[in-house]
């Protein structure tokens, strides 16, 4: 049988902590004995078990002290994109592969001054890019979840960050960090059955995360509910002097409202998210939650975001555009992987080559070209105008409702390698949960159902711009309302 | 548009990535695909629409002109894949 304390919320062992049911250390302990249990997984690049002990041991003198912190004890991953002082910080990158940065993101120092304690980095897909953490250069995580029709198969955890997910989902940690440039924290977290947060741009700072597509990236959290999540998100936001974008504008405690009822709160029902070839067990899952949300007294709206088709297309511009421009410095001279070649030129050339996987090098290449003298206003301003008509729908379409509720994904999880050559079909993914990321927009995903295999599938509530507060209050009544209770069969039937 | 082979070189070469014939052929359709699906933008009007270069509406702050950091000569080149005296290590770039 697993240790009943993976079984554990993220509220539920502060008050075991609290009240001595249990120990930091037995409660870290557990969690790695699961980390290790699920290697077969590849949840993680680095697992940093050792360091983790030594945090629980000072987590429970302070407990005995009465000095807890508000998260102290709670063991959590660390996506591979947080740069993490003296602890090795790959993007799952060959490039990193040796990589220990000299300093803390300001996010992971947020939770580390809260009293969390990582297990380990968590594995991405490469530099975070991509939805099904194939694309990671140590290998793709599993997905706990198993199809009923296909026990054999192994399913992607979805990305990027998909070791983040899976982790939790497997009962290795209690929560954990991602981000989200275009669905890399919603997307993994409707694959992988769990919640998953993106907060609106400019809530977090980016201090320290390595860089994707900067106008667009964004921390995000996992845990196992809503509750769980308004906590880690309340921790991780606030305003840096480090990062130039993260915003003045004060955090409201998230869990406060988050039990107060949603009558009278308006849903609007965004009529082009029903897409061609959408599955039926999809809109079945969006339709009972649009039901539960009515029934739980809020007033269902229509509403219309005519742009929706042309976010992904945008997006497909835009991110590459930036990530060019950001991943120029692997030059193989400061840091990162050198191969040496015969001149400097040559010596860029091979490092490159040699450090980036495929999909980096698209997208990059992708970049260069939007970028490149006499296409730019073709590609890059065209993205940038049609990205502030979609930016303008969601403007106008707020005017008529509170938040909005879509389906996360097109689909549920699929097998490891299913869309590997098809880069358009693998992009399609992430066509609900880039638009509100154009738009900076706060999404959280929590899970709707399972469909005809026994998978998860996540329903996404988009949220106003700072407005992460009532879009958790609508999540949590939701929950409520879904009563998800299934989990995979791994976690019934022991790890082992 | 038309993404041939001797147009990834080219891109390929201003990002600083070296390819070899496989990959000019691997790439080639890929791109060739990715860049004519993304032309639909194209039918949009944007007419008058100014582009949006950052969804966060903050002006930029002015902080004081001081030093806040520094003297981390050691942290800056401890990831360095060769250093000399203080100083990154690169090929000889002037004959």
């Amino acid at each position: 049988m697993t240790n009943p304390l993976i079984s554990l919320t993220i509220t539920e062992a502060l008050t075991g902590l609290k009240n001595k049911k249990f120990s930091a250390t037995e409660l870290v302990q557990a969690h790695i004995a699961q980390m290790n249990a699920c290697d077969h997984m590849n949840a993680f690049i680095t697992k940093t078990p050792d360091l983790a002990l030594k945090m629980a041991g000072e987590s429970d003198a302070r407990i005995a002290k009465g000095e807890m912190r508000p998260l102290e004890g709670i063991p959590i991953a660390m996506k591979d994109l947080y740069c993490t002082k003296n602890i090795k910080t790959t993007a799952a990158s060959q490039i990193l592969k040796d990589f220990v940065p000299t300093y803390e993101s300001t996010v992971s120092q947020k939770l580390l001054d809260a009293g969390t304690i990582s297990v380990g980095k968590a594995n991405l897909d490469e530099f975070a890019m991509g939805g099904s953490n194939t694309n990671s250069s140590f290998g793709p995580v599993e997905n706990p979840w198993k199809s009923s029709k296909h026990l054999n198969k192994r399913l992607v955890s979805g990305g990027s960050s998909g070791g983040s997910a899976a982790a939790v989902a497997a009962g290795m940690a209690l929560g954990s960090t991602g981000t989200d440039t275009g669905g890399s924290t919603r997307q993994p977290a409707s694959f992988c059955g769990i919640v998953g947060v993106k907060p609106t741009y400019g809530r977090c700072s980016r201090w320290g995360i390595i860089a994707f597509a900067s106008s667009l990236d964004q921390a995000g959290v996992f845990s196992k509910n809503v509750e769980d999540s308004a906590l880690l998100l309340k921790t991780i936001s606030g305003f840096d002097d480090k990062d130039s974008t993260s915003a003045q504008i004060d955090v409201p405690d998230f869990s406060a409202l988050l039990k107060q009822d949603i009558k009278g709160l308006r849903v609007g029902i965004p009529k082009e998210y029903r897409v061609d070839g959408m599955p039926q067990e999809i809109i079945d899952v969006w339709e009972k939650g649009t039901k539960l949300l009515k029934d739980a007294g809020a007033i269902i709206v229509d509403v219309s975001l005519p742009h929706t088709k042309y976010a992904v297309p945008t997006y497909y511009i835009i991110a590459p555009s930036e990530a060019s421009s950001n991943l120029a410095r692997y030059d193989g001279v400061r840091y990162g992987m050198r191969v040496d070649g015969k001149d400097l030129q040559e010596t860029y050339d091979l490092s490159r080559a040699a450090g980036f996987g495929a999909e980096v090098k698209r997208r990059i290449m992708i970049g260069t070209y939007c970028l490149s003298s006499g296409y730019y206003d073709a590609y890059y301003t065209k993205a940038q105008k049609v990205r502030r008509m979609i930016a303008n729908d969601f403007k106008s379409a707020f005017e008529k409702c509170d938040v909005m509720l879509t389906p996360t994904a097109p689909s549920s999880a699929f097998a490891i390698g299913e869309n590997d050559d098809d880069p358009i079909k693998m992009y399609l993914g992430d066509v609900f949960t880039i638009p509100a990321s154009l738009a900076g927009l706060p999404g959280i995903s929590v899970p709707g159902g399972l469909d005809s295999e026994g998978l998860p599938l996540g329903l996404q509530i988009i949220g106003k711009a700072w407005d992460e507060a009532t879009m958790f209050r609508t999540a949590y009544a939701l929950e409520q309302a879904i009563d998800f209770k299934d989990s995979p069969a791994m976690l019934k039937h022991g790890a082992t | 548009m038309s993404i041939d082979k001797t147009t990834v070189q080219k891109i390929a070469s201003l990002a600083r990535i070296k390819v070899t014939e496989d990959d000019l052929n691997y790439y080639a359709p890929q791109l060739q695909n990715i860049l004519g699906w993304a032309e639909q933008l194209q039918e949009v009007n944007t007419d008058g629409v100014e582009p949006l270069l950052s969804v966060s509406e903050i002006a930029c702050r002015l902080r004081p002109d001081v030093v806040t950091d520094g003297g981390k000569v050691e942290d800056i080149l401890k990831n360095a894949p060769e250093s000399v005296e203080g100083f990154f290590v690169v090929s000889k770039i002037v004959e």
